[in-house]
């Protein structure tokens, strides 16, 4: 079975080690601007969040790709963004609705999570198990639907 | 099963692929009239700046993909529909039959009745052909004038300046891109253009092309200016393709109508992409979007259901982004607000920043930013999920910026455990 990031916000203390590991394990800096994963706070309730790609069955950003710049990683699932293919059109970007793959103004391509090959260095700097890499079973759009219909009391969450 | 499709583009491709999947046995047919294998119109302004070459521009690699997936592409113009014989003749007059067709002929751009577009200065950028034509005009240090501030002409007008020519730019409309950008955001992109030398006239017409000799033209405009120019390029909007249905008995408006399963008036033939007309997310009516992720969702979509496998559709959401000289906008939706909505700016002009935010209650409807890279999928996904934002949306109010907060607020469990 194919392995994904889960992520339990309970867990992170907003150290953002995962984000230093993620930019220097990509960019070759430690640059949490660059990262593919991003720490969110929450200062009202004093909480925080990593965010990143769930590699979705959907993968809007590769149907959205008017060029084939992004595929499938056959064996870690992760959706690939090729740097010589991507034009840096950005019409995934808006096509992701979980705003997890980006433009970067330093390469001229967008940039998403590609679960490192297979060894995602955000789940290996994590102290506190809040990115672990484990067994994937729900698919994105699931995912969507269900945390939109959890997110707050009669949400009508439908397709 | 014969599945034929008329139309080589995204949403011609992806359903092909789709259809694939689907049904393993049928025989899948792409029938497209463009001499090149099947291409992106996206990938053109990169391939004007010599980023990529032309087989950048394709959709997929040729050589390999569709063969691969026994899909045939055939290089054809399609003449006529008999949807009563279920066939289609092409123009070296064979026919060929199907069980389901699809249209996927997508649009066209259409031109003002300006006198002087007959001028052999005078492009459009559409087509890889033409992408060729406007390569050889427009040379560093020439004067090009582009005729409309849309968003395909804002999207070639970095291309343009890239390869250095002196350019200036006429929109009729009262700002730049008006069918995509309220006026502030319009307003930013006219000063961040102006600001790197871009000769903007909005509110302008153009009133005439005329020859000037030595390869030149003049252009003269409905604000008293004249400018010569080498190459002229037209980007004043297009049109859906509609002529080959239109003696088929198939119902047509703006587009080919189509219901929430892509199926035409006829229940065999479908259609998808820039000639449909199918249902909008945000309103509810049948409208034609031109867009390059909506003719994927369309293809895609169209293709399960003439694979007998599809749903009814929520419809598709109206979205574009853009990158005008290094300057990035996006809107998403209801970008306009609705009637006793409310909304939520943030207008920095200095940093070039706008983000628009539109709710009908606590739900987020529309959205457009300038000088947002980051996360602005997620509008897309705060709009289509219809997600309640509860006091998230004060939140928003008070600060626009933390739309991924509150997404990932109101989609994940923060609580300790």
């Amino acid at each position: 079975m194919q392995k994904s990031l889960n992520i339990d916000p309970g867990k992170c203390t907003g150290c953002l080690q995962c984000e230093m590991a993620c930019s220097y394990e990509h960019t070759g800096t430690f640059n949490p601007s660059r990262s593919y994963i991003k720490v969110f706070t929450f200062h009202h309730e004093g909480r925080f969040a990593p965010y990143t790609c769930t590699q979705c069955d959907e993968a809007w950003c590769m149907r959205a790709c008017p060029v084939d710049a992004i595929t499938v990683d056959m064996a870690t699932g992760a959706k690939v963004v090729h740097d010589d293919k991507c034009v840096g059109c950005k019409v995934c970007t808006i096509a992701c609705p979980f705003g997890t793959i980006n433009y970067s103004q330093a390469t001229g391509k967008v940039v998403k999570c590609d679960l490192c090959g297979g060894d995602p260095q955000c789940a290996a700097a994590c102290p506190t198990d809040a990115i672990t890499y484990v067994d994937a079973d729900w698919t994105g759009y699931d995912r969507m639907l269900a945390s939109a219909a959890k997110s707050l009391p009669s949400a009508e969450a439908t397709a | 099963m014969q599945h034929l499709i008329i139309g080589a583009g995204p949403a011609g491709v992806v359903a092909a692929e789709t259809l694939r999947k689907a049904d393993p046995d049928a025989a899948i047919a792409i029938i497209g009239d463009e001499p090149e294998p099947p291409y992106s119109r996206m990938a053109i302004p990169y391939y004007l700046i010599n980023n990529i070459d032309e087989s950048g521009t394709y959709l997929r690699d040729p050589k390999q993909h569709f063969g691969a997936l026994n899909i045939e592409v055939v290089q054809q113009r399609v003449d006529k529909i008999d949807t009563g014989g279920k066939s289609v003749t092409l123009a070296d007059g064979s026919s060929r039959s199907y069980d389901k067709l699809l249209v996927a002929t997508g649009s066209r751009p259409v031109s003002p009745p300006i006198p002087g577009l007959d001028l052999p200065q005078v492009h459009s950028c559409w087509t890889l052909e033409d992408a060729r034509n406007i390569i050889k005009l427009a040379q560093p240090g020439s004067n090009v004038v582009l005729i409309g501030a849309g968003f395909i002409g804002c999207i070639i007008l970095e291309a343009l300046v890239k390869r250095g020519v002196n350019l200036a730019v006429v929109e009729t409309g009262n700002r730049m891109v008006p069918r995509m950008l309220d006026e502030k955001a319009g307003g930013l992109l006219e000063t961040w253009c102006k600001n790197r030398g871009i000769d903007v006239h909005t509110s302008c017409s153009v009133e005439g092309i005329s020859d000037a000799g030595d390869g030149q033209v003049e252009v003269s405009l409905s604000d008293g200016s004249k400018l010569g120019a080498a190459l002229v390029i037209t980007a004043t909007g297009v049109k859906a393709n509609t002529d080959l249905v239109a003696d088929s008995g198939i119902e047509v408006d703006q587009g080919i109508l189509v219901n929430r399963r892509m199926q035409t008036s006829n229940p065999d033939v479908y259609a998808a992409g820039d000639v449909a007309q199918g249902v909008d997310f945000s309103t509810g009516n049948f409208e034609v979007q031109a867009i390059q992720p909506t003719a994927t969702d369309h293809g895609r979509i169209a293709a399960l259901n003439m694979a007998g496998q599809g749903d009814e559709h929520h419809g598709t959401l109206n979205m574009n982004v853009l990158d005008t000289v290094g300057l990035v906008s996006c809107s998403f939706g209801l970008w306009m607000g609705v009637d006793g909505g409310d909304s939520a700016h943030l207008y920095n002009p200095e940093e070039f920043q706008y983000i628009n935010l539109q709710f009908d209650g606590d739900h987020l409807v529309g959205a457009s930013s300038v000088g947002k890279t980051q996360h602005v999928g997620v509008l897309r996904g705060l709009i289509e999920s219809r997600i309640h934002l509860g006091e998230w949306k004060q939140r928003l109010m008070q600060d626009p910026t933390a739309i991924m907060e509150a997404y990932v607020a109101c989609t994940q469990e923060l609580s300790y455990h």
